[in-house]
């Protein structure tokens, strides 16, 4: 990402970075489309940087008032295997079936 | 490894948190069930369903954090992690970022000669634990188990400190110890409560900054912590020495083959583009929160090891055996409670107990042996009541059935007789019969007596007291 100024502006180039990442294949049309649109956003949500922040301590949250939200440790209901398994494209002896992935031996 | 180099090893910890339910849903964390049968909306990442965090995770962490001296965050928040993997079905896992619950801590570990070293611990904090995958030999598919998705892990990762093979073993038996200690564990590593990666790398002997580092993973245990990575030290070093360059890489550790072999993968640089995790509201560490806590800690390893060698007079190997596992310190000081003389109760826990432990594969509560009775049964055998040899065998009746000493004593016959009026006959027959001895011991032979007393032990089958035996022998051929 290139920052020019306060401006940020999008490269064809993030498009892709961010399309692997995302395991999205896009053709070249797609990525002009895509570097048009996500700057368009960023630019958009760059107008925030107009708010002065000074003094205002960062929060991770939007409710700022609400904390602490526990749940006690009890068992709560669990799905029947068969529906757990109800969305899975393909499935065999109760577990969900994918295309082999070799990350470790 | 020639001393050419100095070794620097790091050290990252994953413990699962022994709550019966998951993090953030409430389906069981009990491990071997059927695949997908402990799973939710929630830990299957389905849309639209909330994370709720669970106390108990919570509150384990903050237990460890004051075990370790960690310092703990006022307010505490989690991230996403982004990652593409089927072990994951939300395509991201709940963690902590830039603000673990706790950070700057220590692990003490002792040496064998008594030396203690402190293993600064960077930081532990709370996440979600990844599902299972099988791969299909010889086919292209792999399968996944998503009842671990959403267990409670801690991790904990240690600072670059270590410097030995040794002393990593170390680090993590103590780790273990203490985790162990908290009850916040059971730090089974056969069934992955409990797993280490390991980071080694080499530099030249007061050279400043780190060598390339290489990551071990696929280690199952201690003992393959401590071999990989004296082996990584030599093939390290073997590289060094040749004037060739360390790849940083991930490498596995071959169990069978004792080696390391280079995963071989493109590394890319990672990219998990953390945010605030927006789905839970933060937390606030409350000053009586961190209290509770604090005032619910048993007394820790190290603590304990001071008290039992002042308290009990014990030596520092006989305090190290008994402080090894929580349970075996706390057997100990209940039979101790009973019986007043610990040395001899911690003989029987470092020999027979330990040796029942071992042959039957199971920790001390398995052996659901009461203190109580182990202590009647050794002031038994203290009275010479029994024959130490007797002592044994009740200890295994014990065992094997639940039964009161003193019972199985009675049954078995086994008392020992200490009573001079029903040795008299016997002791007299021996010396009748046995002529020669008794010429041997009278002309100052005095290793014929003891052939005597084994004479008296054969004719009562073993329950001849053997001292009081003796004395009556000398007595009369005196
Ligand atoms: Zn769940």
């Amino acid at each position: 990402m290139e920052n020019t100024g306060r401006k940020k502006v999008i490269t064809e180039d993030d498009v892709r970075y961010v399309a692997r990442l995302s395991r999205l294949r896009l053709d070249e049309k797609d990525v002009t489309m895509f570097r048009g649109q996500l700057s368009a956003i960023l630019e958009y949500i760059e107008q925030l940087n107009e708010v002065d922040t000074e003094g205002v301590p960062p929060t991770s949250h939007v409710l700022s008032s609400m904390k602490n939200v526990f749940r006690e440790d009890e068992p709560g209901v669990s799905l029947s295997p068969e529906e757990a398994l109800s969305n899975a494209p393909e499935k065999k002896d109760g577990f969900f079936k994918v295309p082999r992935i070799i990350k470790e031996a | 490894m020639s001393n050419k180099y100095e070794t620097v090893i790091g050290l990252e910890v994953h413990v699962q948190l022994a709550t019966k339910t998951k993090v953030f849903c409430g389906c069981s964390t009990a491990f071997g069930a059927r695949p997908n049968t402990q799973v939710c909306p929630v830990c299957l990442g389905l849309p639209g369903v909330l994370p709720v965090l669970n106390r108990k995770a919570f509150k384990y962490v903050i237990k460890v954090a004051l075990a370790l001296g960690c310092d703990i965050q006022k307010t505490v928040k989690f991230d996403r992690k982004n990652y593409y993997y089927p072990d994951l079905p939300k395509n991201y896992q709940i963690s902590q970022h830039d603000m673990p619950l706790a950070y700057d801590g220590k692990v003490t570990i002792v040496a064998e000669d008594g030396n203690t070293t402190d293993i600064r611990v960077t930081r532990a904090h709370l996440e979600e634990d990844a599902g299972k995958l099988l791969h299909d030999p010889g086919l292209p598919f792999s399968y996944v188990d998503l009842n671990r998705t959403g267990t409670p892990l801690l991790e904990i990762v240690s600072e670059p400190d270590i410097r030995t093979p040794e002393e990593a073993h170390r680090y993590l038996v103590t780790l273990k110890q203490i985790i162990k200690y908290l009850e916040v564990s059971d730090c089974n590593m056969e069934e992955g409560s409990l797993r280490c990666d390991a980071n080694i790398s080499l530099r030249e002997k007061g050279a400043p900054g780190f060598g390339s580092k290489v990551e071990i993973k696929n280690l199952n245990s201690f003992k393959a912590v401590r071999d990989a990575l004296a082996f990584e030290e030599e093939r390290q070093a073997g590289l060094l020495d040749d004037g060739e360059k360390i790849v940083q890489e991930t490498r596995l550790w071959d169990e069978k083959k004792n080696v390391t072999v280079s995963m071989r993968v493109k590394e890319e640089a990672q990219d998990y583009r953390y945010f605030p995790e927006p789905d839970l509201v933060p937390f606030e560490v409350r000053a009586d929160l961190v209290e509770e806590m604090r005032a619910s800690m048993p007394e820790m390893p190290r603590e304990r090891a001071l008290r039992f060698s002042r308290q009990y007079k014990l030596g520092e190997k006989d305090v190290e055996v008994l402080i090894s596992e929580k349970d075996i310190a706390d057997f100990f000081e209940q039979v101790a409670g009973c019986f007043d003389k610990p040395r001899v109760v911690c003989n029987w826990i470092k020999g027979e107990i330990m040796r029942h432990m071992n042959e039957r594969g199971t920790d001390i509560r398995g052996l659901n042996l009461k203190p109580g009775d182990l202590a009647k049964l050794i002031k038994m055998v203290d009275d010479e009541f029994i024959s130490g040899i007797s002592g044994k065998d009740v200890l295994e009746a014990c065992i094997e059935t639940g039964k009161d000493p003193a019972a199985i004593v009675r049954k078995k016959g086994l008392e020992q007789v200490s009573d001079e009026g029903a040795l008299e006959g016997i002791v007299e027959k021996v010396i009748a019969e046995n002529e020669r001895s008794v010429t041997d011991y009278k002309s100052g032979k005095t290793a014929a007596l003891s052939f005597l007393v084994g004479q008296v032990m054969k004719a009562t089958k073993g329950k001849a007291n053997p001292k009081l035996a003796g004395e009556m022998l000398r007595r009369k051929l005196g």
